[in-house]
């Protein structure tokens, strides 16, 4: 019997859904404005812009794969008659299913990686029923090998066959491409300069190599199990939703409250610039840290005592992911702010703001057309430089034990799991393996693009560049 | 100047006011006392007359900020918010759910954690002003181009791989300094990894950032004046470029050195360093509010002085700053 899924939407996919709404716009919004239009196409114009950009788009579109959650239905007990759908207690998502029986396969504790037997020693009973101190043969690694020798040949084989199948999927991808591009060309009859090349190449090496690790995933543990027998590949995957989402949800929560108390502060001056400015440094000069903290615990307490509101464990773990998106937003809108601030007291100054007003254009008109786009590289540059910060700040939230809920796959909660391991004799290191690569890779391509970025767009950087 | 001092602390008040009201608020409004009197006592079944001496004793009873019953001045006086934070302003925190006394405590830890914050305070600017420097005397080269990507690189891992590895790499396979630990006979023994992790994990976006300081004042006219009249490009760079850059590069450090007391949390922790940054991590971990409370409105007077060090200190680097 084919059985019934019941999509769930938790509060953090619903503000993805929000984001991908956002992005649309500001794209669509990037053809009417071409001095923008121009600016993204000197970023891409680089391959270092093209490759970073290839890397953050295949980081979210894993976020976006995973935010599509839904709780299968239950099986019917044998026998009974039930007219009620039952659903599952946990809740999956597409890239749940992608990645296959990886998130199921659990061991009992430590393996090493691509091992067939547990790293630790227990008691195993042989046929003749003595008892022996050896290293238990995993459930879950290998099961398809005839004997425990064929393994390193079993290993280069099945990592061809995946990365074949990812290759097969990005040629695919990039043949389409080439079309769209061709097509273009022929309609515009502009050639395009951007170098695709760079781009391919970087598709293809991130699908070979996902296609490589889900399929040998599913055959091995790639890089090993943690205490509790979870796969780490998997887990570290998983984490990759938590990151993209603290980087982006808090800049977005962020946003507005800087935009909208910066604009105010520098528009109207007076007594709103006081209050603004009272406001931000008073958040300011509390440090960051204790009260992200202290909000974040103050929640906790009131999660304990409204245990009603949350049907499912995975929920509250999201409830609390949120409330600590908006926790981290409402501490660091105070540097945009001021920025924001400062640059519309000189646009504000300006000949055509002043011409503007001697017309009578109301204030909203004036904010809307003349000071609003003139803000918008500040935004923009702020937007992609705070997201770095923000997947490092969450690891070390999680350590100090105010960050992601320990339920909830996060690269910070496995650095934290991890330290303790460090101290074992013989070491257990591949559960930060993990981690350390994959929040690297994301961590130094954001930081590269959003320099491109920031040379594009910032007019002093301009400037500069114009000179030399 | 000392006007401008005097006017500046008086700012400082309604701001210290906005601190504690931000703290009550998140506090006592958002969890009632009886809330948190329940969190803390720890059963579901605890007696109500338990919890009722519980928030006498913390003095957490009573109307919030508007006492209607009393009279005169009492009406504000009498509160839970007048009396939780009236001692704050005289640096007098009570005490902690241990029953020890806050005060005594933090000034205990303030000494180790200066002792690990100041020298990688020091040696952190120190190196990378340095190697901003040697960087920008290659400009243009391919060693440019190297070191800032190895920059960006740098500052792109997560600050704790740099503690794991560093007490992974030091002190456990080559066993050259212990992996954590503070005794004060023997601190350099203690305080030498972590300094120079530190000074490593900061490296990075340090050195990226003093460059791009550099650059842009090696782009304006003076120094092309002063090439022109044929100082070397050493004498630019020390005479001319450093002293410039002064003031953007003070506004980034002096508002960080009274902070220093307030020591590093996550490398205390990671080292067992008992100041004041595991002082907060226990705090948080131990949900002690009052301490969290002390130290919060602590950090923000820190705050407000290194505000006003930063304004004082750019008269010293810029002689046409005046202060008024």
């Amino acid at each position: 019997m084919d059985l019934a899924i019941k999509p769930v939407l938790l509060g953090t996919d619903l503000l993805v859904y929000l984001l991908i709404a956002m992005i649309v716009m500001f794209l669509l919004s990037l053809k009417k404005n071409p001095q923008n239009r121009d600016r993204w196409r000197q970023v891409f114009s680089t391959r270092t812009g093209m490759v970073t950009f290839v890397i953050i788009l295949s980081y979210i579109s894993i976020a976006l794969l995973d935010s599509l959650h839904f709780r299968k239905q239950m099986e019917p007990v044998a026998g009974q008659e039930t007219t009620e759908v039952y659903y599952s207690n946990t809740i999956n998502s597409v890239l749940d299913v992608m990645l296959g029986e990886m998130g199921e396969n659990t061991e009992r504790t430590y393996s090493a990686p691509l091992s067939l037997k547990s790293w630790v020693n227990e008691n195993v009973i042989a046929e003749d029923g003595s008892i022996t101190r050896a290293q238990p043969a995993l459930v879950h690694a290998g099961q398809h090998l005839e004997s425990p020798d064929d393994k390193v040949a079993d290993i280069i084989w099945q990592s061809l066959v995946g990365a074949a199948k990812g290759l097969a999927l990005a040629a695919v991808l990039i043949v389409l491409h080439k079309q769209m591009i061709a097509r273009g060309e022929r309609a515009t009859g502009i050639r395009s300069t951007l170098p695709w090349r760079s781009a391919w190449i970087t598709l293809a090496i991130v699908l070979g190599l996902l296609g490589l690790l889900i399929h040998l995933g599913n055959l091995y543990h790639v890089l090993g199990t943690d205490q509790a027998g979870n796969d780490t590949l998997y887990d570290s995957l998983k984490g990759i939703r938590t990151a993209v989402l603290i980087g982006t949800l808090t800049t977005l929560i962020a946003m507005p409250i800087a935009i909208v108390f910066g604009i105010s502060a520098g528009y109207f001056k007076g007594w709103v610039d006081d209050v603004v400015q009272y406001i931000y440094t008073t958040l300011s000069s509390i440090p960051g840290l204790l009260l992200i903290a202290a909000s974040v615990l103050m929640f906790q307490v009131w999660i304990d005592n409204n245990p009603q509101f949350f049907e499912v464990a995975l929920e509250k773990a999201d409830a609390k992911f949120l409330a600590l998106c908006f926790i981290l937003g409402i501490t660091s809108w105070a540097t945009l702010c001021r920025l924001l601030r400062a640059e519309t007291l000189k646009i504000s100054q300006l000949d055509y703001v002043e011409a503007a007003h001697a017309f009578g254009i109301g204030h909203a008109q004036i904010l809307k057309r003349h000071i609003l786009p003139n803000l918008s590289h500040i935004i923009m540059i702020t937007f992609v430089l705070d997201f770095s910060g923000m997947v490092l700040a969450e690891a070390v939230l999680s350590y100090i034990g105010v960050g992601i809920d320990p339920t909830m796959a996060s690269w910070g909660n496995m650095i934290n799991l991890a330290r303790a391991e460090l101290a074992r004799e013989p070491m257990v290191w591949w559960n930060l393996s993990g981690a350390f690569f994959l929040m690297f890779t994301l961590v130094l391509s954001a930081n590269l693009f959003s320099d491109l970025v920031r040379d594009a767009f910032d007019p002093k950087t301009r400037v500069e560049a114009a000179k030399a | 100047m000392f006007a401008y001092i005097v006017r500046r602390l008086l700012y400082a008040i309604p701001i210290l006011i906005g601190v504690n009201l931000l703290t009550f608020v998140l506090f006592f409004i958002v969890n009632t006392p009886d809330n948190m009197a329940r969190a803390h006592l720890g059963d579901k079944y605890v007696t109500q007359d338990a919890i009722d001496n519980w928030i006498e004793e913390k003095g957490y009873h009573g109307p919030m900020f508007i006492n209607a019953e009393a009279e005169g001045i009492e009406t504000l006086t009498d509160t839970v918010f007048f009396r939780q934070s009236i001692p704050l302003f005289a640096f007098d925190f009570g005490q902690a759910d241990n029953g020890r006394d806050i005060s005594t405590d933090i000034v205990e830890r303030m000494g180790p954690s200066l002792t690990l914050a100041l020298p990688t305070f020091i040696i952190g600017i120190w190196v990378n002003i340095c190697v901003a420097l040697m960087v920008l005397m290659f400009r243009g080269t391919s060693l440019d181009r190297f070191t800032v990507i190895s920059f960006v690189t740098l500052m792109s891992i997560s600050y704790m791989f740099y503690i794991i590895g560093g007490q992974y790499l030091i002190s456990k396979e080559w066993q050259l300094l212990p992996v954590s630990g503070f005794h004060e006979d023997d601190a350099w023994r203690f305080l030498l990894l972590p300094v120079v992790i530190g000074v490593i994990a900061g490296l990075g976006s340090g050195a990226r950032l003093y460059r791009a300081l550099f650059i842009e004042s090696s782009g304006q006219d003076f120094a092309r004046t002063a090439r022109a009249k044929g100082v070397t490009e050493t004498g630019v760079l020390f005479r001319h470029i450093l002293p410039n850059t002064m003031i953007p590069i003070l506004t980034g450090i002096v508002v960080v050195i009274p902070m220093l007391f307030m020591g590093a949390l996550v490398m205390e922790s990671f080292f067992s360093i008992p100041g004041l940054g595991s002082f907060m991590l226990d705090a948080i971990q131990e949900q002690d509010f009052s301490k969290i409370r002390a130290m919060v409105y602590l950090g923000a007077v820190l705050y407000i002085i290194g505000l006003i060090l930063t304004d004082i200190s750019y008269t010293w680097a810029d002689p046409r700053v005046r202060l008024s």
